[in-house]
């Protein structure tokens, strides 16, 4: 138990966490590594943006960057047939209200992407005289997958989403056709 | 034995119809998702799906197995019969229209002769289904959109049964079968080619397909009558519209471009079903590309468009033609 504090206190315990021991308490080995498979290689984002850092997530899905090679394309506008939620910007208190919301109405399961400095950790608005802004979106809901920029890189969202593939499956690339470096 | 031989031949035909039919519909879903997807990536400029399988053909089937593995919610206060029986409505009468359809001489379920008036009537259940999702759901974004969808279904309705009865009066018969027969010597699309523009469009809007998709606007109505199902429930919805868009396309292949007809192609035997696949995928290409070409119409301008134009001229068309038949 001291241990568990002192992990929180460090921050060590976001890197020992392991969430692949979760889920049913009966395993089907094959078919769950083929869902896994199957869910990291669709995920669905929420078309959703707060902030200037949706405009690189619109790029995201655009020619130079194209999102859809890895099936991350289809963009729902609504959050029940959304898989991820991309934070795309500063979530301020007015704003927290529905980001929770949005966040509870997606069916399970459902992965979160921080997208910019903004929902990492409040970036520029982490100062004394802040009264507004939320430092960070995982004080409302679980984050996933922090990609931090301001704004990030497209190449750094697509990286996130890898992330977050290698998070699901893990293994950096579930499908090995087209191997990036 | 005895007892098997006596049975009539509709009795072993339909079932292995239904079987087949529906391996189609499934199939076609598959096809049309992964040609959906790629033909808008390369109409933009993009690749489309890469990773999965070679240039992303198993994307289809990965999404499908995602969806089934997603949690269905059923909202709190919606009606829960209604809410769960309408994806199972928008699915089943997209595919009973295949029992009449003439894909090849010799390769139709049952040929009825009012295979034209079963079609119409099988397609327009659709709107049903989508007012009982809508209404079920609960949410005021999918009641606008089933509200949508079913004054658009009215308004295009009339000028699809319309220009089809124009082409009914030139071959004279409302049997699937007697109209392809009646196009060896020439296609309808050239004796009627105003009927054969204003049901494809109509046809198109009937689809709930962009430039004609208010039903699920997504700027303005979050996700339309679909916006509370999750996971099957959402995939059989598009299951529905797809099958729908193949229903659209072959009746305007048997109706209008002739049906099986064609040159017979080399070193193949059944070029007749090849024929009919063709021209219908060609139809659905054109759909898609219609939805990666035009911005979303407006209301008034969608039903303007229909109440204004297209039930006028096919009106007209109908006449004329009546006319010239007598005469």
């Amino acid at each position: 138990m001291e241990k568990f504090i002192e992990n929180i206190k460090t921050g060590a315990l976001r890197e020992t966490q392991d969430y692949s021991d979760q889920g049913l308490v009966l395993k089907f080995a094959q078919a769950e590594t083929l869902l896994k498979h199957c869910q990291a290689n669709s995920l669905w984002p929420m078309t959703f943006g707060i902030a200037c850092c949706a405009i690189e997530m619109m790029s995201v899905g655009m020619a130079r960057f194209d999102a859809s090679r890895y099936g991350a394309e289809v963009f729902r506008p609504s959050p029940r047939q959304s898989d991820v939620m991309i934070v795309a910007g500063t979530v301020n208190k007015k704003m927290a209200e529905t980001v929770v919301t949005l966040y509870e109405q997606m069916p399970e399961p459902k992965w979160v992407i921080a997208m910019g400095n903004c929902a990492v950790s409040g970036g520029p608005f982490a100062i004394e005289e802040n009264y507004t802004v939320i430092e960070g979106v995982d004080k409302l809901i679980p984050v996933d997958v922090y990609v931090p920029g301001c704004p990030p890189r497209p190449e750094a969202l697509l990286e996130g989403i890898f992330k977050l593939q290698e998070k699901i499956t893990g293994k950096r690339h579930p499908f090995p056709q087209n191997r990036h470096p | 034995m005895d007892f098997i031989a006596n049975l009539p031949p509709h009795f072993f035909r339909i079932p292995i119809a239904l079987t087949l039919v529906i391996s189609l519909v499934f199939i076609n879903a598959l096809i049309m998702v992964y040609l959906e997807r790629k033909i808008a990536g390369h109409m933009q400029f993009r690749l489309g799906p890469m990773e999965v399988g070679w240039h992303g053909l198993l994307q289809t089937a990965i999404d499908a197995v995602k969806l089934m593995s997603k949690q269905l919610i059923v909202p709190d206060k919606a009606h829960t019969r209604l809410f769960r029986i309408a994806p199972l409505l928008a699915f089943t009468p997209a595919v009973l229209p295949f029992a009449v359809m003439p894909f090849a001489p010799n390769l139709q379920a049952v040929d009825i002769n009012i295979g034209v008036i079963f079609i119409i009537a099988m397609a327009s259940l659709n709107v049903m289904a989508i007012f009982v999702a809508g209404w079920a759901s609960n949410n005021k974004y999918a009641l606008l959109g089933a509200m949508r969808s079913v004054s658009q279904n009215i308004a295009y309705e009339i000028p699809v049964l319309l220009s089809l009865l124009s082409a009914v009066f030139v071959v004279g018969s409302f049997s699937l079968g007697d109209i392809v027969g009646y196009q060896g010597k020439i296609w309808l699309f050239i004796v009627q080619p105003l009927a054969f523009l204003i049901y494809f469009v109509s046809s198109v809007a009937e689809t709930n397909r962009a430039p004609f998709d208010l039903p699920e606007a997504e700027s303005e109505l979050t996700a339309g009558f679909h916006t509370e199902y999750s996971g099957m429930a959402f995939a059989l919805f598009f299951l529905g519209e797809y099958t729908e868009m193949f229903v659209v396309s072959s009746i305007a292949t048997a109706v209008f471009l002739g049906g099986w007809h064609g040159f017979p192609l080399p070193f193949f035997e059944y070029s007749s079903v090849v024929w009919f696949l063709l021209k219908t995928y060609f139809l659905m290409f054109l759909m898609i590309w219609f939805r990666w070409t035009f911005p979303r119409v407006r209301f008034d301008q969608l039903l303007n468009f229909s109440w204004k134009y297209l039930i006028p001229f096919s009106l007209v068309n109908l006449l004329i033609t009546a006319v010239v038949v007598k005469l």
